[in-house]
This record gives structure tokens, C-alpha cells and sequence, in this order.
């Protein structure tokens, strides 16, 4: 199902935070999000999630208008967002539940999930048990058992040390090639945005708007060492400096 | 207010104050002939390093076995002991010394004895269960009432506004002083009894129950609406268990304010309970009966408390 964006805006009071967002997104695609702090970035997810209203232009996937959240687009939070009293295997379970699906089939579509984020022998831990890397295997793992044609991921890594970020992004990677999930992922950090995107959108400030469009002509199998090939710093330098270049913006325009 | 300062205690200020005019003149002074501008700052700092702070601040768990989190159980067990058993000797003491009137200040060999003779005769078990019984139907109603208003208040923008206003303003109402009025209106039987309990826990318990369910993450509820949850699901699966040992812990705080309020209910008008007990025992100066029934009601709460507070951390197992 094609996400397909076109002339969104979004305006919080008299402000103007997202202006003319045009995006379509393939069945399948990888496309990764950058851009100064406040350019919007987690309101266009939200928008796409449905969980805010538009304030101008469309969201559609798969040709249906998005009027609110639901299950075929899954979102990640930065904390994980885990529900803290229910465990590893019931939140995974969460949306699951709410679907009129015979007990014995949920159990195995968990315990499949479960081992897909490499969690299985965590099922019946609380979140406060588990690392920050686990706890985003744990929130990634809840919405793809939903099945989702777009996955939302904002800044799903932003918290984790270098190492744990570096096996998430492979894991990631992954589970993306496995699912065949549309992936939109919204990140701070541009080598991780080029180690894991085909496409990757830079956002200007005020209002934000995708002020450049970078395509990652990347291997499809991508290890860490890519991270060090000429063609991979090359990439990175590029979506850098426009990141820097739409950092500040003239007058943030009032609607 | 008038400032009078002792001139000894003024006096290193006014040298410093004095030294300080004077470098600024100086300063002043020679900026007008000299310099035209602050000379430029060389990036070297000019000042003394920081002095450091004297003593031990160590964290509480390196200070071993005399520190609050060091404590060993026997320790802890013992000091609580010694809560209780301190002002019972200190009280012993004052009243085998007959430094005070035993009409006044029972000795606690004569309070047990009061004591026993009341659970003779099934006054004292008599008591205390038509004073849970209050409490059970009074506290249970104020929370039959609170936790709707409440969790409508922490989910609704509407109801918060309707109902904020209004709950506060009656929160600053005292029960006690609706006794009277009560009367009036139910006169002097259970109804009353139970309105004032009522009265005297429904407004705290739905502002703290609002305020718990206020405290769950929005994110939660956001994550779980992409979930597929509908509203009604979000809040019975999400909200609610969240909140509930929040939730718990205001009904304990509450059911504090509620076995106190009995208690004043049937000081004023009752034929039986823990607080008619109190009366009757006040008309025949019966200190050591006095004494009895309110260590009973100590007790009791201290029961109630417990009970909650079990009930409080079985729910909120996951909380940190
Ligand atoms: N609920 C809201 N009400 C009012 N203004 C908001 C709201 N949410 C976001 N904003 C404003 O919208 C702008 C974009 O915020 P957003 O969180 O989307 O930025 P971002 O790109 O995700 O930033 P970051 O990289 O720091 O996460 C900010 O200026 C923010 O102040
Ligand atoms: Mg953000």
C-alpha cells in the first residue's frame, strides 16, 4: 500500500510547523527523516499516525484518507512507550488481543515476534527489567505483530550508547528485509539515517519542509564495515551539510 | 521594617563596600582617561579556583550499617519497637510515680484492665464493628462516587471543567461542620453518619484519583490507539491499570480520613461505636476506658492502613 502525503500542513495555534509535505512512499520502502531539532519531524509522524488532524492537504495509504490512528500504521516512540504492568509477551500481545483471533493463534504469532527481536526467553519479564535496546525490541516487535503497512519509528534509537545503536540498525535492517515493511523513520542521527535508508527527506525549520531529498545508493546488504567505505562517508557528508544548510531559517512565518 | 545593624557586625561590609567605590571610581576615572573600553577579555580566567565544601557527603549506602539504607533488619525491627515502647515506659513511669492524678492519667495495668472488662462483656467488639461498619459503607460509597468522577476528571476536558471548580471549593468545607446540618436534614440516625463520611472523603479521593489517572503517560494511550485500541479499550486497558495502584494509595490516604471522621460522628450523636464508647466513658470520668477505646482505634486504622498498603503494592508489582 502506497503512503502518499500530499500538501500537508499542520499549524499549532497561529503557528505553522509543517507546510507543503508532499511524499509517496512505495509498498516496501525504507525512507529516513532528518533535520534541525523542531522542524517538525515527530508532528509528521503523528500525522501519519492519525493520533493529530491535519490542518491542511492529505494523508492517504493505499489510496484510503488516514482519519485517525489504527493498527496498519504502527508507531515507535523514542522511550519504547511499553505498557510497564503488562509483560514482554502480553505487550506484544497488546494490539493482538483486540482482534478477534483464536487464543492459540496469538500465542504463536507472540512467541514468532518474540524470537524475531531475539526476546523469546525475556516473554514473561516486566519492562523495568529489560535494557533500553531490549525495551525498543519489545515496542518494535508490538507493532509489527499488528501486521502494519507502514512502520513509524521516531528517533527509536536516540537513546541508546553507540554499540546497542549499531546492533539495533542491524537488527533493524533485518527485520525490515524479513517483514517487507514500509519503513518511516524519523532520526537525529544522519549515519544512521544513511546506514539504514534508501531515501533519506532533510527538513528545513519554520515551517518544516522537506528542503532535500538524498538517495542512499547503498548495497542492499549493508554490514557495519560499510560505515567506513568512501561511498558511505561521501553520503553522510552530503545529507550533513544540507541538515546544517536548513538549520536556520529567516522569520518563522505566521499563519 | 527598620534596619538597625550593630556597628562591629557592619563593619567588614562597610570596608569592602568602601574598597569597592573606590576601585570602581579608580576605574571609572581612568576609563575616562585612559582606556575608552573594558580592557578585552584574555580568555584567562581571573578568579581563585572554587573552595571546596568540608565534611562527608558520602551517599547513603556507603555509610554501612549506621545509614537509613544500610539498616539491617534487626536493627530496623528494633528501632520500631522502640517507637511504641518508649512513650509506653515514659508513660508507665509518670503514672507509677503518681506525679498526676490517675483520674486524669489511668495507669496502663488499669487501661488493660478497662481494657479486658470491655472485651468481656462485647462492648469493645460491639463498638468497633459498628464503626467499620460505618466506615465499610460510608468510605465505600465515597469511593463508589469518587473514582468515576475522578477518572472522568483525569480523562475529560469537559468533566475537569465542570467538575474542578466545584469539587475544590467543597474539598475546603469541613465534614465536621456539616454534622449539624446533617442532623437537620437526616436526623440523628445512620444516614447521617454515613453522609458525613461521605462528605469528608469525597472530594479529596476525587481530586487524588483524577490527579493519578492525570499522571499517565500520554504516550501510552497514543501507542495504544495505533494498536487499534478504541477510546473505551484505551482507557479500561491502558489508563486504568496504570493508575490503579495510584488510585489505591489515595483510597488508603482516604480511608485515614474516614476512620477519623466516624469517630467525630459519633461523638456527637450515636448509641454505639468506638466514639460513643469515648462519651459514655467521658460522663462517668472513665479515663482508663478512654484510653482503651482510642488505642483501639489506633490500632484499627494502623489495620486498615496495612490491609491497603498490601492490597496497594500486590497491583503496582511492575511499578519501579
Ligand atoms: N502539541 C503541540 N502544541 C504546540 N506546539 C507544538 C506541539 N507539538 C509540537 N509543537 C511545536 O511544533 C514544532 C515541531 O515539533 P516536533 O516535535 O515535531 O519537532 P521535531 O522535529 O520532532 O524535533 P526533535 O528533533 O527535537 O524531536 C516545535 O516548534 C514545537 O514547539
Ligand atoms: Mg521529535
Amino acid at each position: 500500500m502506497n503512503l502518499v502525503l500530499s500538501g500537508v500542513a499542520k499549524d499549532y495555534g497561529t503557528t505553522r510547523v509543517l507546510d507543503g509535505i508532499d511524499l509517496s512512499m512505495e509498498p516496501g520502502e525504507f525512507v529516513c527523516v532528518v533535520g534541525a531539532s523542531g522542524s517538525g519531524k515527530s508532528t509528521l509522524l503523528s500525522l501519519i499516525a492519525g493520533l493529530s488532524p491535519v490542518s491542511a492537504g492529505s494523508v492517504s495509504l493505499g489510496g484510503v484518507p488516514v482519519q485517525g490512528p489504527g493498527p496498519e500504521r504502527g508507531l515507535v516512540f523514542q522511550s519504547g512507550a511499553l505498557f510497564p504492568f503488562l509483560t514482554v509477551a502480553q505487550n506484544v500481545a497488546f494490539g493482538l488481543r483486540l482482534l478477534p483471533i483464536s487464543r492459540a493463534d496469538r500465542e504463536r504469532r507472540v512467541r514468532w515476534y518474540l524470537g524475531e527481536v531475539g526476546l523469546s526467553s525475556w516473554a514473561d519479564a516486566l519492562p523495568r527489567q529489560l535494557s533500553g535496546g531490549q525495551r525498543q525490541r519489545v515496542a518494535i516487535a508490538r507493532a509489527l505483530a499488528c501486521e502494519p503497512a507502514v512502520l513509524l519509528l521516531d528517533e527509536p534509537f536516540g537513546a541508546l550508547d553507540v554499540q546497542t545503536k549499531e546492533d539495533m540498525q542491524l537488527f533493524l535492517r533485518e527485520v525490515w528485509r524479513d517483514m517487507g515493511t514500509t519503513v518511516l523513520m524519523v532520526t537525529h542521527d544522519v549515519e544512521e539515517a544513511v546506514m539504514l535508508a534508501q531515501r533519506v527527506l532533510v527538513f528545513s525549520c519554520g515551517p518544516g519542509r522537506v528542503a532535500a531529498e538524498v538517495p542512499i545508493v547503498l548495497p542492499a546488504y549493508r554490514a557495519l564495515a560499510i560505515k567506513r567505505t568512501s561511498l558511505f562517508l561521501g553520503l553522510r557528508a552530503t545529507v550533513e551539510d544540507l541538515v546544517r544548510s536548513h538549520m536556520l531559517s529567516p522569520e518563522r512565518e505566521k499563519v | 521594617m527598620e534596619i538597625r545593624p550593630g556597628p562591629d557586625r557592619l563593619r567588614p561590609g562597610r570596608v569592602q563596600l568602601a574598597l569597592l567605590l573606590s576601585q570602581r571610581i579608580t576605574a571609572l576615572m581612568s576609563a575616562r582617561t585612559v582606556a575608552p573600553v573594558a580592557p578585552p577579555d584574555t580568555g584567562r580566567r581571573t578568579w581563585e579556583p572554587l573552595p571546596r565544601r568540608g565534611g562527608r557527603s558520602r551517599p547513603a549506602w556507603t555509610r554501612g550499617r549506621s545509614g537509613g539504607a544500610g539498616l539491617s533488619l534487626r536493627a530496623r525491627w528494633g528501632l520500631r519497637a522502640a517507637s511504641i515502647l518508649v512513650p509506653l515506659a515514659v508513660w508507665t513511669a509518670v503514672s507509677m510515680a503518681g506525679l498526676v492524678d490517675p483520674a486524669f492519667l489511668p495507669s496502663p495495668p488499669a487501661v488493660l484492665e478497662a481494657f479486658g472488662e470491655m472485651l468481656g462483656t462485647g462492648q469493645l467488639v460491639r463498638d468497633t464493628l459498628a464503626s467499620l461498619g460505618r466506615v465499610g459503607a460510608g468510605f465505600g460509597l465515597a469511593v463508589l462516587i469518587s473514582v468515576p468522577l475522578g477518572v472522568a476528571m483525569g480523562t475529560s476536558r469537559v468533566a475537569l471543567a465542570l467538575l474542578e471548580p466545584a469539587v475544590g471549593l467543597l474539598r475546603y468545607m469541613p465534614a465536621s461542620a456539616f454534622i449539624p446540618l446533617l442532623i437537620i436534614w437526616l436526623g440523628l440516625g445512620e444516614p447521617s453518619k454515613i453522609a458525613i463520611l461521605v462528605l469528608g472523603v469525597v472530594f479529596f479521593n476525587t481530586l487524588m484519583v483524577a490527579d493519578a489517572v492525570r499522571r499517565v503517560p500520554g504516550e501510552l494511550g497514543q501507542v495504544a490507539a495505533t494498536l487499534g485500541a478504541r477510546p473505551g479499550e484505551v482507557l479500561r486497558k491502558v489508563t486504568w491499570p496504570y493508575a490503579l495502584p495510584a488510585i489505591v494509595d489515595a483510597a488508603r490516604i482516604n480511608a485515614a480520613a474516614a476512620w477519623n471522621f466516624v469517630v467525630v460522628a459519633e461523638l456527637i450523636a450515636a448509641e454505639s461505636g468506638l466514639g460513643y464508647r469515648i462519651v459514655r466513658a467521658q460522663r462517668f470520668l472513665q479515663t482508663d476506658k478512654i484510653f482503651a477505646v482510642l488505642i483501639v482505634i489506633g490500632i484499627v486504622g494502623l489495620l486498615i492502613d496495612v490491609a491497603l498498603r498490601i492490597l496497594r503494592d500486590r497491583l503496582g508489582r511492575w511499578v519501579v
